[in-house]
Formats: structure tokens, C-alpha cells, sequence
């Protein structure tokens, strides 16, 4: 803000401009979970915006899933194959997809589609002065963009974090069905026998996070934008950053404590 | 109309500001400006770039917060509302933005239609096609019902602007800068339309503006903002028939050039 001049400094001013940064989103997300239980609920807003969001990823999240799939697969062959373990491809590829990669790879392709893309759409609003006309005809924008927005997201990634997970799993299943000659029944029997409701269900916990995440840093950073249409697109290019960012550290949070309910 | 007829048949102000100031960190716009407007008057607010009319107009419906002074809109001070009773508020005062802001994602129709369907609830399609239809027959625009706000000149989006404040019938009208950036004979459609809106919704305004022609046509009292406050007020030709340097340097300056 113009007045950060001559404000008092804690730290300098850059370590200040942060605290102050991840504090106000704090604050976002308070004010979600204040509005989004009030009526009036545009329902027919947030249906749209889950539609978009599916839209925009969908083909994106169906190529790197299969690819994915695919790919560790190849890679993980030779190293099992040594110990004469190839038929436990399956079970391994079915872990390291429903514990971590389905989601995380959908999460890091929504950060980037749907982040950025929340970023630049509420950004343009928001120095184009949209926002205000808003407010002005009465309608909390907070609720009309933000809070169908955060919804959308949180309910749409961790069904494209499933969707993923079922893609990559499949990619898989050809490359064994190639070289093991695996038959699909076999090869998800095999692969299921090894992961427990506990995986499946932090899985989509953590797509859940990851949404919720996405939502709210998107309008976050396009809510606050400033500065023409340069600050739309530092709004968009931030809202990558702060997601991406945000996303790894919760997901090592969330391992870190369903392994502790794991083996305790 | 006379100005001091309307004073007189009406003498509660429709809006009323006392001592306002306000200020952006050291940066000090406001200082100290008085206003009244009475019912069924267009009043202007003359001023350079910069002066804070944007940001006196945005205080006026709660957009922004006044550091001290009062604001009192259809006799409700604005600073105590609470949420419900701002947005009750603003439903009765239109606010025509400087660039328009018109919705990107919507085409012409769903922009009207939007303030509408937001705030007035089982409505018929009938109804809304009916308001929608009135508000482009005022603003005489009504072929461009399906185009996107990009595809439209400024002067049309300014105009869509005002149709779709006036959707909410509003009582008071907030004009800022109608006519900047418009080739004269647009300027001049479009402060016939501002006419048009006070005889047609009864509406009193506020209109913001550095165009002299603007001022004159549409003004029933002009005001001069500078450095912060209220310098000169009064109908056109008492304004400028005066040896205020200030104000005989911009009245010079936009009929010179
Ligand atoms: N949100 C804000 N934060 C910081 N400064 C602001 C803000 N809004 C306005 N200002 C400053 O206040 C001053 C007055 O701005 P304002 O937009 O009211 O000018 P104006 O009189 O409308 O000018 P113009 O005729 O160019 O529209 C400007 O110097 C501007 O930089
Ligand atoms: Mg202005």
C-alpha cells in the first residue's frame, strides 16, 4: 500500500510485506467460512464454475495422468526385475498413485490452470473496478466470485484427483498388460489388495485441501490485485507461486500425520 | 428549472456532507468539503485530475471510508449502516462508473439483467424483458442487446453503464465523468441523457466532470473542488464571473483548447 512508507518497520520491509501478505490470507479465509454458511447461496454459480474448471483441466489431467502411469511404470520395471519382483508392479504403482501422485499431479495442474486463471479473471475485475460496480447494486462480490469459486475448486479437485488416480492406474495397466501380459482383472485385484481405505480416504482429503487451497489463494491474490494490467498479471503469476508452494507443504503436513495414525 | 426554486420547495437535502476529509497515507485529498443536494437537482463537481471527485463520490455510497465528517444520504448517515441496511441503501442511489465497469464475462443483456435478478427476487421473465427493453429504449441502445461490453465504442459503454444503474430506479444518480474521452458530439448525446434521466426517473444527481460544456448544460449548481475542498459554488455563470485565478485558469484553459 502507498502508505507502507512510513509505517513502522519490525523487520525490513520485505519480511514485513510477507507476514502482513499470509496474515490478510488468513483473514480471507476467516471471511469464507464467515459468508459461505449465509444464505443467499448461488448454486447455479458455483455449478457453472465447477463446470469451467473441469473444462479447463480435464484434457491436461487425462494426458499427464496416463503419461504418468505409463512412465513409472517403465522406470520402476528394471529395478523390481532385479530381484525378480515384476509381479509386484502393480501393488507398488497402485500405492505411489493413490498416495501421492494422483493428487499432487492434479493439484499442480489445477495450480496452474485454475489458479492462475481465478488470479487473472478477479484481477481484471478488480482494476477494472467490476468489483466495486458490484458492491454498488448491492451484491456481496465476496460471495458472488470468491465463495463459489473456493467451493467450486474444493469440490472439483478431488474428483479430478480421482479421475487422475483411475487414469494413471490404466496407463499402467497397459504397459504391464504389454510386458507382463496382466490381465486387468489380475492387475486391479493385485493392485487394490495393497492399499487400505486409509489411503483412499487421505487421498481425497488431501485433494480436498489442495482445492480449498487453490480457491482461496486464486481470489485471494486476484481480489487484491492493483496496478492496471500489470497487476493483473502478477495476481495470476502469484497465484501459481503461493499454490504450488502451499500445496507441497501440506501435503508433506498431511503424510507426516497419516503416518503417525498409520503405525500408532 | 431555477436552482433556488428547488431549494426552496424542498429544504431537506437529499444529500448532505459535512467537514469530510480523507486521506491515502501522507497523501491528503479531502479537506474539509460541505455539499448539499436537494431533491431533483443536478448538481456538478468541477475539479482537476486528481482532486479526489472520484473518491468524494465513493464515500457517498460506502465504496470508501471518510477519515472524519459526515455523510448523509436520503437521511440515513452512512456510517452507521450495517450491512444490510449500505446494500438497502444503494439500491436507491445509481453509481455510473468512470470506465464503465461493465461485467467482461456478460454480454449487454445479462448485465442489466444482473443487478435485477440479484436483488429483486420471483421475477418473470416478462418482467425482466420488459425493464431490460425500458432501460436500452432510454439510453437508445436497444440493437445492441446481445453484444459483449469489448465489442462496444466507450461512449456506448458509458451509456450501458447508465442503463444499468437506472434498471434499480434509482432516486439519486452519481455521474463520474460521463463525458471524458468522447468525441463532442457523443458528449452532447450523452448530457441530453443525463437530462432525459432526471425528468424520466425523477432521479436527483451528482455529475463529475472537467468538460465546461458538460457543466453548463446539465448543472443546476457547479462546484468547484480544489485542493481539497469546496472553492466556489453556485450556478454556472456566478462560478466563472470571477477573478479567482484558480478557477479563471481552468474555465481559460477548457475553452482554449
Ligand atoms: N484506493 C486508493 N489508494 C491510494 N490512493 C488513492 C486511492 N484512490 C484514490 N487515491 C488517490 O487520491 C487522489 C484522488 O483520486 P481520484 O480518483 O478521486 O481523482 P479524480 O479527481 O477522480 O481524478 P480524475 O479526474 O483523473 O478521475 C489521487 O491522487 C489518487 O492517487
Ligand atoms: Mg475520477
Amino acid at each position: 500500500m502507498s502508505h507502507s512508507k512510513s509505517r513502522h518497520h519490525i523487520f525490513s520491509q520485505g519480511i514485513d510485506q510477507y507476514f502482513t501478505d499470509v496474515y490478510n490470507a488468513w483473514q480471507f479465509v476467516l471471511r469464507f467460512f464467515r459468508e459461505a454458511f449465509k444464505p443467499p447461496f448461488h448454486f447455479g454459480e458455483i455449478i457453472h464454475q465447477c463446470y469451467e474448471i473441469g473444462c479447463r483441466s480435464l484434457a491436461l489431467i487425462t494426458l499427464t495422468g496416463f503419461v504418468t502411469g505409463i512412465v513409472f511404470t517403465k522406470q520402476s520395471r528394471p529395478s523390481l526385475a532385479e530381484f525378480g519382483a515384476t509381479s509386484w508392479l502393480p501393488s507398488l504403482i497402485s500405492i505411489a498413485i493413490v498416495r501421492a501422485l494422483a493428487s499432487l499431479v492434479t493439484s499442480l495442474i489445477c495450480s496452474g490452470k485454475v489458479g492462475s486463471s481465478i488470479g487473472a479473471e478477479l484481477g481484471s475485475m478488480k482494476v477494472t473496478e467490476q468489483i466495486e460496480a458490484m458492491e454498488v447494486s448491492a451484491i456481496n462480490p465476496f460471495k458472488y466470485l470468491a465463495v463459489t469459486r473456493i467451493l467450486a475448486t474444493t469440490i472439483t479437485v478431488p474428483i479430478l484427483g480421482l479421475y487422475c488416480g483411475f487414469v494413471a492406474l490404466l496407463g499402467s495397466y497397459f504397459n504391464v498388460h504389454a510386458h507382463e501380459d496382466t490381465s486387468i482383472i489380475s492387475f486391479f485385484e493385485n493392485g487394490f489388495s495393497s492399499i487400505s481405505f486409509l489411503d483412499i480416504y487421505t487421498s481425497i482429503f488431501k485433494s480436498i485441501i489442495f482445492g480449498f487451497t487453490i480457491g482461496v489463494i486464486g481470489c485471494y491474490k486476484g481480489f487484491n490485485a492493483s496496478g492496471g494490467t500489470q497487476g493483473v498479471g502478477r495476481a495470476a503469476n502469484q497465484a501459481v507461486v503461493l499454490s504450488m508452494f502451499l500445496v507441497f507443504i501440506e501435503e508433506i503436513v498431511i503424510v507426516q500425520v497419516s503416518n503417525w495414525i498409520r503405525y500408532y | 428549472m431555477h436552482p433556488s426554486d428547488t431549494n426552496l420547495n424542498n429544504p431537506t437535502p437529499v444529500i448532505s456532507i459535512r467537514g469530510l476529509y480523507k486521506s491515502f497515507g501522507d497523501l491528503q485529498v479531502l479537506k474539509g468539503v460541505d455539499l448539499d443536494v436537494f431533491k431533483g437537482e443536478n448538481v456538478v463537481v468541477l475539479g482537476r485530475s486528481g482532486t479526489g471527485k472520484s473518491v468524494l463520490i465513493k464515500i457517498i455510497v460506502g465504496l470508501l471510508k471518510p477519515d472524519k465528517g459526515r455523510v448523509n444520504v436520503l437521511g440515513q448517515e452512512v456510517e452507521n449502516l450495517s450491512g444490510k441496511e449500505l446494500d438497502a441503501l444503494r439500491l436507491r442511489v445509481g453509481f455510473s462508473f468512470q470506465n464503465s465497469a461493465l461485467y467482461d464475462s456478460m454480454n449487454v443483456r445479462e448485465n442489466l439483467e444482473f443487478p435485477l435478478k440479484m436483488n429483486v427476487k420471483n421475477l418473470t421473465k416478462k418482467q425482466i424483458n420488459r425493464a431490460v427493453e425500458e432501460v436500452l429504449n432510454a439510453v437508445g441502445l436497444k440493437e445492441k442487446m446481445k453484444q459483449m461490453p469489448a465489442d462496444l465504442s466507450g461512449g456506448q459503454r458509458k451509456r450501458i453503464g447508465i442503463a444499468r444503474t437506472l434498471i434499480l430506479k434509482p432516486e439519486i444518480m452519481l455521474y463520474d465523468e460521463p463525458t471524458s474521452g468522447l468525441d463532442p458530439i457523443t458528449s452532447t448525446e450523452i448530457n441530453n441523457l443525463i437530462n432525459e434521466v432526471r425528468e424520466n426517473y425523477n432521479t436527483s444527481s451528482i455529475i463529475i466532470t472537467h468538460d465546461l460544456t458538460c457543466a453548463k448544460v446539465t448543472g443546476d449548481r457547479v462546484a468547484m473542488l480544489l485542493e481539497g475542498r469546496f472553492l466556489k459554488m453556485g450556478n454556472f455563470e456566478e462560478v466563472f464571473s470571477t477573478d479567482d485565478e484558480q478557477i479563471k485558469s481552468f474555465f481559460n484553459y477548457n475553452f482554449i483548447t
